[in-house]
């Protein structure tokens, strides 16, 4: 599945990392195969985002090794820029560019660091828009955008630098409950085309749906791991089931 | 009454006043000239500096060290010491090209030096007060972090230092008056030898109005942009 034929498209073992004395994350090992999508559920404070900010090289790392499209992003003399190419990262809080429009926000990065001419990006991000029913807000500045536009352009920020994997932190935790769903379909959609996804998420029946695996981290730690059905259904870890309840018993009060 | 009407000789009197015109008028464009010289050399000499100053790593910390000890430096001397070093220190260096120069080039660079200074530390604050998840954001879609600085970081913060940037420029169309003191032949340099031969004070008023008169703008301009500022920032919080 993927490149090399050996290893799988993300591959991750023995990743530890550590704020000061605090450790972040504790001996991780995960794989995630091509066109594959794993969520990761956890508690705040878990790792899940710092696990993710590892796989583009926003965090270093200090022990373990990370392997992502067959090459070893642990590598000091890595040129991060290429990296980042083909892993995109969309955040919790957006990130777009204020001072720039939504067309403006898209295109910077094809431009200036993919290779593309100024008609070839434009074009490119139009067309990106219109998939996403934002056309007619290109010309636009963020701040005009309810957050779920925002955030849906900011995927398509991601999109258009055409990542080989997609890295999704929190994006809906940040949203009106309503504008959550315009958002998530639209992952769902890039899950149905193939797209390689790592999404750390607090929406667990949206877990249950797109992830063909989905890992729950304690402490820094992947406790447990396995199809949606294996979590959801029978957890075994006692820390996991007592995660669960307490989302669920939340969403029930919300 | 006899008070009032020293107050108005000594000061106001319309006869020394139009006499000297001419020659403060004269005078204050090449403060203006100063002025505006200085003010290009300091907004692109200062935003080369914040941006050493923050470069990251290890490798940066000597230019790091050196961006600092300049604004220490030049933040820490009168400016009318520089420009007395400066404007009488160099030509004495006999240095051919550079001892050579007009006396106005010594005081435009007395200006910039020290005003480069000021401005580098209100460029930084602007860098500093972009939020850092706006360059993990650009260095994520794989800019460089020059690219990161060019596209990203320097636009926003400009925009946001642009009131006290100027704020520190209506303090250098001010101080171009002190350049005076290497025989720069600027408005208050000419105001102050009319007064002396008439032994009245028109045309010392007259240089305060011109200095005034330039300000006033710069200032109601400054404030028409915070207010703007504010405007949009109330208007987005709703």
């Amino acid at each position: 599945m993927s490149t090399n034929g050996s290893t799988p498209f993300v591959h991750m073992r023995g990743v530890s990392k550590w704020f000061g004395s605090l450790n972040v994350l504790d001996k991780i090992d995960l794989d995630v195969a091509e066109h594959n999508v794993v969520c990761l559920i956890g508690a705040s404070g878990s790792g899940k985002s710092t696990l993710l900010r590892c796989l583009n090289r926003l965090e270093h790392v200090e022990e373990g090794e990370i392997v992502v499209d067959g090459q070893q992003i642990t590598d000091p003399k890595l040129d991060v820029n290429v990296l980042r190419r083909k892993v995109g990262i969309v955040f919790q809080a957006y990130n777009l560019f204020p001072h720039m429009t939504v067309l403006q926000n898209v295109v910077l990065a094809p431009r200036k660091a993919g290779g593309f001419s100024r008609e070839g990006a434009e074009s490119q991000a139009r067309a990106l828009l219109r998939r996403i029913g934002l056309e007619s807000k290109a010309d636009e500045y963020p701040d005009r955008l309810s957050g779920g536009q925002q955030q849906r352009v900011a995927i398509v920020r991601a999109l258009a630098m055409g990542p080989k994997v997609l890295l999704l932190d929190e994006i809906t935790s940040a949203l009106d409950p309503q504008l959550v769903s315009e958002v998530l379909n639209l992952v769902r959609e890039l899950a149905e085309s193939g797209m390689t996804m790592i999404i750390a998420t607090h929406e667990m029946g949206f877990a249950r749906e797109v992830a063909d695996k989905v890992c729950f981290l304690d402490a820094g730690r992947i406790l447990e791991e396995g199809t949606p059905q294996e979590i959801f259904s029978a957890p075994k870890e006692p820390r996991t089931r007592e995660f669960l309840s307490r989302v669920l018993e939340a969403e029930k009060l919300g | 009454m006899h008070a009032l009407h020293q107050v108005y000789r000594t000061f106001f009197y319309p006869h020394s006043f139009r006499l000297s015109l001419p020659d403060v008028w004269a005078g204050f464009q090449l403060n203006i000239k100063m002025m505006v010289i200085a003010e290009v050399l300091v907004l692109v000499l200062a935003l080369a500096l914040a941006i050493v100053r923050g470069l990251p790593g290890p490798a940066a910390k000597p230019l790091r060290a050196l961006a600092i000890a300049y604004t220490d430096f030049f933040r820490g001397t009168p400016l009318i010491l520089v420009a007395f070093i400066i404007g009488f220190g160099v030509p004495g260096l006999q240095l051919g090209f550079i001892s050579n120069q007009h006396v106005i080039v010594y005081g435009i660079t007395a200006l910039t030096l020290v005003y480069t200074a000021y401005v580098t530390e209100v460029y930084r604050a602007g860098i500093e007060s972009v939020h850092p998840s706006q360059r993990a954001a650009a260095r994520s879609l794989g800019l460089s972090y020059a690219q990161t600085m060019r596209y990203v970081v320097v636009p926003q913060a400009v925009r946001r230092v642009i009131p006290p940037l100027l704020n520190d420029f209506v303090g250098l169309q001010k101080d171009t008056a002190i350049i005076s003191v290497i025989g720069v032949g600027e408005a208050t340099q000419l105001a102050q030898q009319f007064s002396t031969q008439n032994n009245d004070f028109p045309s010392l008023v007259a240089a305060a109005v011109f200095f005034i008169l330039l300000t006033i703008p710069l200032a109601r301009f400054t404030d028409h942009l915070v207010a703007q500022r504010e405007r949009r920032e109330r208007a987005q919080a709703f």
